[in-house]
This record gives C-alpha cells, structure tokens and sequence, in this order.
C-alpha cells in the first residue's frame, strides 16, 4: 500500500483539485480518515485551496450518549461483569465511568474483540457492550446467532445513514460534499447513501484509508460540484463493492432491527440504533436489566464538552475553551478526547508541539 | 478503530484464520466472508470484513491516473 502515500501523485491530484479552485466545505463520518487527514495533515494542505475538511459524527464511542454509558456503569455497580473495548471504559459520564467502577470493585474487562467476552463468559455471565456502525456489528450479529451461554450485549450499535441524514436535515451547516466512510461501505455497500445524494443534492464518495484515498475523494467530490452533478461514487474500488457484504448485512438484519436513538449532539435519531431483536430478547441485557437501568435518560453532557458542536461539524476541537488545557487525553473530559477515534484526541496527538 | 492495512491469509481452519501482517500473526473470524488462502482480507474487531481485490489495489494509482485525465 506505499505506493499510496507516493508523493508525486499527491503533488498530482493536489494540482487538479487546485485546478477546479472552488471553495468547499466537506465532511467525513470516520475517526479512521481523521487520523489520516491530521496525521498527514491533508487539512492544512486543503486550506490553501480553500477546501475545509471535518470530521462529522464519525466516533461511535463519542455519539454513544451518556444515558447509555452509565447503563453500563449501573450494571457494573450492581455485580454483573462488563467487558468492553478500552475507549469506552474511560468515557465519563455524570462523573461516573467504567474505569471508577472498576476502581471500586466492578468487575469492568476490556477487551479487543466480542470474541474475547465470549471466551470469558465460559466461567460466569459477561455482558458485553456493543459500541460501533456497520463494521462492528456484524460481529456482535454473528455472535449471538451462535447463541453463546452466559453472555448478553448492551446494544449501542448504530447505522450511519440515518446520522447523515439527520445532519443534513438540521441544516445548521453547509456541506459541499461528504466523504462516506470506507468500512461501513465495505458491509452496506453504496446503495443506502443513494437517497442522501438525491434528498439534499450532495456530491458523496466512498473513500479508503491512505492519503492518496483521501485527496482522490476530495478530488472526485471537487469534480462533481464543478460539473453539477451529486452521485454516490467509489474511490476504494479495491474493497467496497456496490453491494457491499452480503453475509454480514444478512447477520445484522437477522439479530438487530432499526430503532430511534439519540446520539450525543443530536436529538433522537429515527432508525439509528441496532436493537436486538425480539427473538434474542434473553441477550438483550436493556431488556433482562430493565428494571436496574430501564430508567436511566437524559443525562447532562460532561459541564464545558463541545463534543456535541464538534460531532455535528460546527466546531475545530481547537476551538474548546477546555482543549489541551483541562481536557487532555490522560484527563479527559468529554468522549471526543478519550477515543482514539475522536476529533480531538487526533487534533492533541498530532499538534500539541504546534499548539 | 479499523485497521486499515490488509493481511494475508496462512491458514485457514473452519471459521478461523491466521492472517500474517507482516510477521506479526493474528487469529480472525472469517465467516463473514468467502476467502481462500494467500488471499488478503481487511480486518475489524477480530473479524474479517471484506476480501481485498488484489487486481484493484495493484492498479489504484493508474486508476487515479485515468480518472483525471478524463477530467
Ligand atoms: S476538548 Fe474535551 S471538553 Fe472540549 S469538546 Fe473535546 S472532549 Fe469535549
């Protein structure tokens, strides 16, 4: 894949982009291309040309609300063993986490994969918190259609589109195009961004992982706004196809069905969250815990976080009061800050030296 | 976070695969795809997602030639 960070060929499609020379604003939904926009710092490159790139509500663990993580700390505090992935344990909410739980004698395990809570469910109950979009989930699906013994799932898998929709809808920002994120394509394919392009008139491509990816999408959107046209088009041709995985969008579908949601930033999103369908109801741990978490809702943002600003694409992380000042990775204050997925987890760990 | 880099396949046994990154080898989950071995598959969260087109990823750059010079 070096061939893909080749320098002449960025120099290339820079001069081409330079070319059509119109102003664009254009977002991506994906932590995976932030950190390969800033790491390089394609953003800054753009900004000459007048091209702004950001990153949208691209972190599952930073949408996941803080009514859902303290779900998990309730369970963790009342004795169930908790296994997760390591950025979820930190997030705080309601100055609780997962890692004070465990400080107090929760039973919190991180894990790096389903796979891993499944293993340690042979010894007792685990419940696993499933955080993530279309490119997790089918790994959570295909567990529990193997109907594991002693293992449940907190659900907060959520689909993509519908986010995109809703930001789109709100219209609190003008968009020029969006770059659709790379592994949720490779599950859903091209097909569910079709809509979106049509509804709100946007230019929208699927782009891979390498800086070259990234400058080629922005190219290819840059493209179509010149010559007035807003398709859904493929810049990772080498592992998003058209359908995208059959197998894994049967398994979503067969274990989760689309429910509303609210994601951290936004109001309640229709059709947004992957919930455990009826028939897997025993492990479904909102149903088998409802009566220890059914009521928990509507819990404050951490005081100051302008998570919710910088998910919906209103705000740089710079641009937080609390940036690099009381909110720092190893103290964090708000989700975006611990996930490594997280706009201003990416922004401190590239810049810090620059700031 | 995704793991963006492809690995190849080694060994594949049942629903399980070793996939080699380069010397460093990693059990993954292979029953959300149709793959052989030798071939290289993108991984996410133990799983593999999808098999990468090895014809396409050889031809990404000229594929990017050719679509701007159409431009
Ligand atoms: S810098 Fe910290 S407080 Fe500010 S928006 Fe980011 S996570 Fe929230």
């Amino acid at each position: 894949m070096m061939q893909l960070r080749d320098k002449g060929m960025a120099e290339k499609i820079l001069e081409k982009i330079r070319k059509i020379n119109i102003p664009l604003k254009i977002m991506h939904v994906c932590g995976t291309h932030q950190d390969t926009i800033v790491k390089y710092g394609i953003d800054e490159m753009l900004k000459e040309y007048g091209i702004e790139v950001i990153e949208g509500p691209g972190c599952p663990v930073c949408v996941t609300t803080p009514s859902e993580i303290l779900k998990a700390v309730t369970l963790a505090k009342n004795g169930h063993t908790i296994a997760t992935f390591g950025d979820m344990v930190r997030v705080p909410a309601a100055g609780e986490s997962l890692q004070k739980a465990k400080a107090e004698g929760g039973d919190v395990r991180i894990v790096y994969g389903i796979e891993d809570a499944v293993k340690m469910a042979k010894h007792g109950e685990v419940i696993f918190i499933g955080v993530g979009f279309e490119t997790t989930a089918p790994s959570t699906a295909i567990t529990l259609l193997r109907r594991p013994e002693n293992f449940m799932v907190l659900s907060c898998h959520r689909y993509v589109p519908p986010a995109m929709d809703a930001l789109l809808g709100m219209g609190e920002i003008k968009l020029d195009g969006i770059i659709c994120p790379g592994h949720v394509s490779t599950i859903i394919g091209l097909k569910p961004y079709r809509p979106l392009s049509e509804k709100y008139g946007i230019p929208q491509v699927v782009a891979g992982f390498e800086p070259l990816d990234v400058l080629m999408a922005v190219y290819m959107i840059a493209r179509q706004v010149k010559e007035g046209r807003h398709e859904v088009e493929n810049e990772y041709i080498r592992v998003v196809k058209e359908e995208g995985n059959r197998k894994a969008m049967e398994a979503i579908e067969k274990v989760f069905e689309p429910a509303p949601i609210k994601w951290r930033g936004f109001p309640v999103i229709p059709d947004s969250k992957m919930r455990i369908r009826e028939e897997f109801a025993e492990y479904d741990a909102e149903r088998v815990y409802e009566d220890i978490i059914g009521g928990i809702e509507n819990i404050p943002e951490p005081p100051g976080c302008k998570c919710g600003e910088v998910l919906r694409g209103l705000m740089h992380p710079s641009e937080c009061p609390l940036f690099g000042k009381t909110c720092i990775p190893s103290s964090p204050v708000g989700p975006c800050m611990v996930s490594y997925e997280g706009a201003c987890n990416i922004e401190y760990k590239y810049r810090k030296d620059v700031m | 976070m995704c793991l963006a880099i492809p690995g190849r396949v080694e060994r594949i046994e049942g629903d399980k695969a070793v996939v080699d990154y380069g010397g460093i080898r990693r059990e993954v989950d292979i029953s959300l795809v149709d793959v052989k071995e030798g071939e290289y598959v993108i991984v996410h969260a133990g799983f593999a997602i999808q098999v990468l087109d090895e014809r396409e990823a050889k031809e990404t750059l000229k594929i990017f030639e050719e679509l701007m010079e159409n431009a």
